[in-house]
């Protein structure tokens, strides 16, 4: 008994008393964020646990051409062997709370796994008290598709099934949101399929907002590419939907409502469970962070990266997930260490293919000012207005070798 | 002529209380911004709006220079009788512009 105790005081002591001990991380959520952070923790020598509910990670970049008929499902799904092999300890767990108080995560079995810092990559979850009609039930009828999985499939296949002539649409939340430019690429790549494979049917896009991600680049591959398939509604043209009906398949926006074959309702968010778990969010649901350490402004001793974070002008991408990823382990090495943290520039790039064949980009460079992460002036940029199709040819070649350069980065 | 959306119910139970929305496509340029030679872009926003319905105002409202684009106005009445709604939108540079809409009370 007494030396159990002891074994277990050892466990429990805050780890610089021994110099020899490994400091322990536990990283929960192993999407682009937080499969990064655990193999760059484990690569500078921290006990490393990822905590992740789920045995393969679905990605959502490319995921819009799933949904298209343009790839298949399989190459968006990844496992964590790679992890696994390199000694990083992988649990295939749903967490249900962060003590960083006793510095302990709580997994749904009972299990606790102590540590010296923890790394929360949250994700997003849907509010489905965000838009009302919408919810889990509705999202059978009116798929979201925004997290990617049985969702994605579900969209696919209701657009594969619908009749020709039938009218598909889709509802833009207002910001902040995952993924800025998503849902103008999903618009574009639906009405590629529409287009070619559906020639009487239309899509309606409703937006919540006036102005959005690389919006001039859309707009002109709209007006060349689409022009008697997309439709268009922003904010001031009465976008904004306030109700959604999944029985008639009806939505209905301050000035009118609208029918649709086929509804794809993409709702407002929060980050994910395990941040409101935790107490990491903040009454908006995204989570406060330092910019430098990306170290929770709520709960010491917890760092928060990706989607789930208020990032400042960083957009919520998985590339921007990957290198807050990189960022926010060099902080918590030195951190452990008793060294200070180095202040970051963080580098972010978004393709998005408006058709097959046809990318365009948006670039940024971010470090911290006032307490969030800022614009480097003069950094980054978009793809030209005017260009030719070889350029777009390429620039949708750069998207594809991207996505497999950070997936084998971060899985493979 | 700017852009209207006017939601008016197209019928109602008279007592009942009904919603009107408009939202009128207009800069709203408050007077204060810079344009890109340095030059102070001058005021041009939408000054006051008034509706009226069986004869009388029934709601009406002072626009300011914080006030954003394309201003979106949402508010109650209660169904009296038949009769048309009339909305008027007066503005800098002489901008008035009215819009009617009919109601049948039932």
């Amino acid at each position: 008994m007494k030396a159990t105790r002891r074994a277990l005081a050892a466990l429990l002591l805050p780890a610089p008393v021994f110099a020899q001990a490994r400091p322990r991380v536990v990283v929960v959520g192993g999407g682009f964020g937080g499969a990064t952070a655990a193999r760059s923790l484990h690569r500078a020598g921290i006990a490393t646990t990822l905590v992740e509910a789920s045995a393969t990670y679905t990605a959502c970049p490319f995921s819009n051409a799933v949904i298209a008929g343009l790839r298949g499902m399989a190459a968006q799904r990844f496992g964590y062997d790679a992890l696994r092999a390199e000694g990083i300890t992988v649990v295939h767990q749903r967490a249900t709370g962060v003590d960083a108080t006793a510095r302990r995560v709580t997994l749904v079995d009972g299990t606790t796994l102590p540590f010296d810092r923890a790394l929360l990559s949250p994700g997003i979850e849907i509010r489905f008290d965000g838009l009302p009609g919408y919810d889990e039930a509705a999202a059978e009828v009116m798929p979201h598709a925004w997290q990617a999985g049985p969702q994605t499939e579900l969209l696919a296949a209701q657009l594969r099934d619908m009749p020709d002539g039938g009218t598909v649409v889709m509802v833009v939340p207002p910001n902040p949101y995952r993924c800025p430019p998503g849902p103008y690429e999903r618009a574009s790549l639906i009405a590629h399929f529409l287009k070619s494979r559906k020639p009487r049917s239309k899509l309606l896009v409703l937006d919540a907002k006036d102005v959005f991600s690389k919006q001039r680049l859309f707009e002109a591959a709209w007006a060349s590419l689409y022009p008697d398939t997309l439709e268009y509604v922003p904010l001031a043209m009465g976008g904004r939907v306030t109700e959604v009906d999944p029985k008639s398949r009806r939505v209905t926006t301050d000035f009118g409502t609208q029918d649709g074959a086929v509804v794809n309702v993409i709702p407002p968010q929060r980050a994910g469970a395990i941040a409101q778990l935790a107490g990491v969010a903040d009454r908006s649901g995204w989570c406060p962070v330092d910019p430098a350490s990306f170290e929770s402004r709520l709960v010491p001793g917890v760092h928060v990266i990706g989607d789930a974070i208020i990032a400042g002008a960083m957009p919520k991408s998985a590339f921007a997930a990957n290198a807050q990823a990189r960022v926010a382990a060099a902080a918590m090495v030195a951190l452990l260490a008793g060294r200070a943290v180095q202040a970051p520039k963080l580098l972010n790039t978004c393709y998005s293919l408006v058709a097959p064949e046809y990318g365009i980009s948006v670039a940024g460079v971010y470090q911290p000012a006032n307490g969030l992460l800022t614009d480097v002036s003069g950094a980054g940029g978009t793809s030209p207005l005017e260009a030719p199709a070889g350029v777009r040819a390429a620039e949708a070649r750069y998207a594809e070798d991207w996505f497999a350069t950070i997936t084998a980065d971060v899985f493979g | 002529m700017a852009r209207v959306l006017i939601n008016v119910p197209r019928s109602a139970k008279r007592g009942d209380i009904i919603t009107i929305r408009t939202l009128i496509q207009h800069t709203m340029e408050t007077g204060y911004r810079p344009n890109a030679q340095g030059e102070v872009v001058p005021r041009d926003i939408i000054r006051r709006f008034t509706c009226s319905y069986d004869g009388a105002v029934i709601f009406s409202a002072e626009l300011s220079p914080a006030i954003a684009a394309n201003p979106f106005l949402s508010f109650t009445t209660v169904a009296t009788r038949s009769g048309t709604v009339t909305m008027t939108w007066e503005g800098d540079n002489g901008f008035a512009q009215t819009e009617t809409r009919p109601i049948e009370v039932t």
